[in-house]
C-alpha cells in the first residue's frame, strides 16, 4: 500500500490476460464457424448413385443429378471417338495435367471404357450448366478456334467450349477440363457415381 | 419536439422534458446532432442523396420485416411463398415490391452519394474516416444485397448465387474446402439458401446499422463538406458560430424532406408502373423456381454487381486458374478505400480544379456506366474487349491519381462559400 505502481507488472498481467482471452475467444469461435460445415444429414444425402445404362443408345446423353450437380454419361460412337485425337492442338490442356479427374480418367478419352464418358456437367469457369453441342459443324459455333466446329459441350454464360471428353478449348474462359467425378462400373449396365473404379467389390 | 425546449421552461411537456434529460442526455443529442449541427448553407442537389439513403435502408427494413412474416426460408417452400405474398398477402405486391424495388433505389443512391464525394472531394482528409466508413457501408450492402437475392428461389437467384459463390473456389488450395463451408452442403441447397436468410435478416441489417452510426457520427464530428470544398469552421462568427453555416434543423431537415418527395414520386413510379424495370430490378429467369440442372441462357447479376461482373469477366484464366479475374475484381472495390490518399490535389472541389481531374472523372463515370453495360451483356464482341479497356481505365484512374492530379492546374479557393 502507499506504493508506487509497478508498470511493467501492470504491463505483463495485461499482455498475459489479454492472450488469455483472445485465446479463449479463438476457442469459442470454433462451434460456430465449424457449424457452417456440411451437417451429417447433408453428408449422408451426398452419397454415391446408381444409373441405368443399359437402354442408353449411342449418341446420347443420360443426365443424373448428384449432390446437386448434373451428371452427364454419354455413349459415344466410334466416329465421336476418332474426332477426339484431331482437336488435340486447340486444346488448353488436352493431357488433362492440370484438369481434375480420378487417375483411371486421365487419358485422351477421360474415360475407364471409351464408349461411355462420365463427367460433370458443370463449367470449370463458374459453375454454369454446359449445354450438348454434339453435332459437327454447328454454324454457331464454328468461328470457334479449331476452325470447324468438332462437336462438344458450348456453356452459353461465357462462352466456354469443350470437345467431346470435356476437354476445354484454348482462348476461353474456362480453365481446365470438365470435372471427371469418381465413378464405377458395377456390371450388369449400371454405373456408379461417387464410388472410385477398384473401390466396388 | 418539446424535448429540445428551453430546460428553463414551465408546463408538464417541459418538466417532463427535465426529467428525461437528467436520466437520458436527449435534448443534449437533439441539439448536437439536429438544432444545433451547423451545416454549411451552400449545400446543393448532390446532398440530397445521403438522407435518401437513411430513407431507403428505413424502408427496407420495415418491409423487410412484414416480408418474414410471410415468408419460408427453405428451397421446398421459398418460391411458392413468394408467390403467395403476391397473391394471396392482403397489399403483399406493394410490400415485396416495395423491398425489390428499393434494393436496387439503394444503390442508385449510393453510386450517386458516392459520386458526390469524388465531385467536391468530401472524401480528403479530414474525412478519410468518413469515407472508410461509407466504403464499408457500400461493402456491407454488396453482401446484404448478394444474400437477398438468392432468398426467392428462382432460377436466376440459384444460378447467381452458385456463380458468385465459385468465386471463392478459384482460391488455390483453401478453394474447394472455402466454398463447400460457404454452402455447407455440396451443392447450392436448402441449407445454404437458410443461412443466407440468416444473414440477411439479422446478420448484415445489424452491421448496416451499425456502420451508418459510426459513419454519422463521424460525419458530426468532422463537419459536412460543401461544393465549395473549404472548411467552414474557419470563418466563425463571435458567437463561435461557423458564419456561412445553418442549423441541420429546420433548415436541412426541411430541405431534405423536399428531395424526399422528389425522390418518393420517381421510386413510386417504378414500383407502381415498372416494378421489374425491363428484367433490370428483377429478372426473367428468377419467375421460374431453382432448377440445379438448368442455367439460364445468360447468367447476369442485378444491374448494381454488373461493373464488377465486367472486371471479372475481362480477365482471361492464366497459369490455370481463374483467380486472377476474382482478384481484379476484390481489389477494383479495395482501391476505394485508399481514395483520400491517392488525391494530391491542393483543392478538394470540382469547381477549382484543373482540366485533368474533371476529364478524368467525366471518364470514370461513363466507363463505369460502360462497365455495368458490359456486364449485363453475353461475353461477346465487343463487350469482351470494351470489358478489358473500362477494366484499364477504372484501374488508371485510381493508380494515376496521385501523379495526375499533382501536375493538374487549379484555381484558388474562395475563403468563404459561393452559393
Amino acid at each position: 500500500m502507499g506504493e508506487a505502481i509497478d508498470r511493467g507488472r501492470r504491463q505483463l498481467l495485461t499482455a498475459a490476460t489479454t492472450l488469455t482471452g483472445a485465446v479463449g475467444v479463438a476457442f469459442a469461435a470454433v462451434p460456430f464457424l465449424a457449424s457452417w460445415k456440411p451437417s451429417a444429414r447433408a453428408k449422408a444425402l451426398g452419397a454415391p448413385v446408381e444409373i441405368d445404362i443399359s437402354k442408353l443408345e449411342p449418341g446420347a446423353m443420360l443426365k443424373i443429378e448428384w449432390r446437386g450437380k448434373p451428371v452427364w454419361v454419354v455413349r459415344r460412337t466410334p466416329e465421336m471417338i476418332g474426332r477426339l485425337a484431331s482437336v488435340a492442338g486447340f486444346l488448353a490442356d488436352p493431357a488433362s495435367e492440370r484438369s481434375r479427374q480420378p487417375a483411371y480418367a486421365k487419358n485422351e478419352a477421360r474415360a475407364v471404357n471409351p464408349e461411355y464418358f462420365v463427367v460433370l456437367g458443370v463449367c470449370t469457369h463458374l459453375g454454369c450448366a454446359p449445354m450438348s453441342r454434339f453435332e459437327p459443324g454447328d454454324a454457331e459455333l464454328t468461328t470457334s478456334s479449331p476452325g470447324d466446329w468438332p462437336g462438344g459441350f458450348y456453356c452459353p454464360c461465357h462462352g466456354s467450349k469443350f470437345d467431346l471428353a470435356g476437354r476445354v478449348f484454348r482462348g476461353v474462359p474456362a480453365p481446365t477440363n470438365l470435372e471427371v467425378p469418381p465413378y464405377a462400373f458395377t456390371g450388369a449396365g449400371h454405373i456408379l457415381i461417387g464410388l472410385d473404379q477398384g473401390s466396388v467389390a | 419536439m418539446a424535448e429540445h425546449a428551453a430546460p428553463a421552461g414551465t408546463g408538464r411537456l417541459a418538466a417532463l422534458g427535465a426529467w428525461i434529460d437528467a436520466r437520458f442526455p436527449i435534448s443534449a443529442l437533439w441539439k448536437e446532432h439536429m438544432s444545433e449541427y451547423m451545416a454549411p448553407r451552400n449545400f446543393n442537389v448532390w446532398y440530397y442523396f445521403g438522407s435518401i439513403a437513411l430513407f431507403v435502408l428505413a424502408l427496407q427494413i420495415v418491409t423487410g420485416i412484414f416480408l418474414t412474416m410471410s415468408y419460408k426460408p427453405s428451397a421446398a417452400d421459398a418460391f411458392s411463398s413468394v408467390e403467395y405474398i403476391m397473391r394471396d398477402v392482403e397489399w403483399g405486391w406493394l410490400i415485396r415490391y416495395l423491398h425489390s424495388t428499393g434494393a436496387s433505389a439503394f444503390f442508385i443512391v449510393v453510386y450517386l452519394h458516392m459520386f458526390r464525394a469524388l465531385l467536391y472531394g468530401s472524401h480528403r482528409s479530414p474525412r478519410e474516416l468518413l469515407w472508410i466508413f461509407g466504403v464499408l457501408i457500400y461493402l456491407a450492402l454488396m453482401a446484404e444485397a448478394f444474400f437477398g437475392y438468392l432468398l426467392p428461389w428462382g432460377n436466376m437467384s440459384y444460378w447467381g448465387a452458385q456463380v458468385i459463390v465459385s468465386l471463392f473456389g478459384s482460391f488455390p488450395l483453401i478453394g474447394d474446402a472455402l466454398v463447400e463451408w460457404i454452402r455447407g452442403d455440396y451443392f447450392i441447397s436448402d441449407i445454404t439458401l437458410n443461412r443466407f436468410f440468416a444473414l440477411h435478416v439479422v446478420a448484415l441489417p445489424l452491421v448496416l446499422i451499425f456502420l451508418v452510426v459510426a459513419h454519422l457520427l463521424a460525419l458530426h464530428e468532422v463537419g459536412s463538406n460543401n461544393p465549395d470544398g473549404i472548411e467552414i469552421k474557419k470563418n466563425k462568427g463571435p458567437d463561435g458560430r461557423p458564419l456561412d453555416a445553418v442549423a441541420m434543423h429546420p433548415y436541412y431537415t426541411v430541405k431534405d424532406i423536399f428531395g424526399l418527395g422528389v425522390f418518393m414520386v420517381l421510386f413510386a413510379a417504378v414500383v407502381f408502373f415498372a416494378p421489374e424495370l425491363g428484367g433490370l430490378f428483377l429478372e426473367a429467369p428468377n419467375f421460374e423456381p431453382a432448377n440445379p440442372l438448368l442455367t439460364p441462357e445468360h447468367i447476369a447479376p442485378v444491374w448494381y454487381f454488373t461493373p464488377y461482373y465486367a472486371m471479372l469477366r475481362a480477365v482471361p484464366a492464366f497459369a490455370g486458374t481463374q483467380v486472377w479475374g476474382v482478384l481484379v475484381m476484390f481489389a477494383a472495390i479495395l482501391l476505394l478505400f485508399f481514395l483520400p490518399w491517392l488525391d494530391r490535389a491542393p483543392v478538394k472541389s470540382i469547381r477549382y480544379r484543373g482540366p485533368v481531374y474533371k476529364v478524368a472523372l467525366m471518364l470514370f463515370a461513363a466507363t463505369f456506366i460502360l462497365l455495368g453495360y458490359c456486364g449485363l451483356k453475353p461475353a461477346v464482341e465487343p463487350f469482351k474487349t470494351l470489358s478489358v479497356i473500362g477494366t484499364a481505365y477504372y484501374f488508371i484512374f485510381f493508380l494515376a491519381m496521385p501523379w495526375y492530379t499533382r501536375i493538374d492546374s487549379h484555381k484558388p479557393e474562395p475563403t468563404r462559400v459561393t452559393m
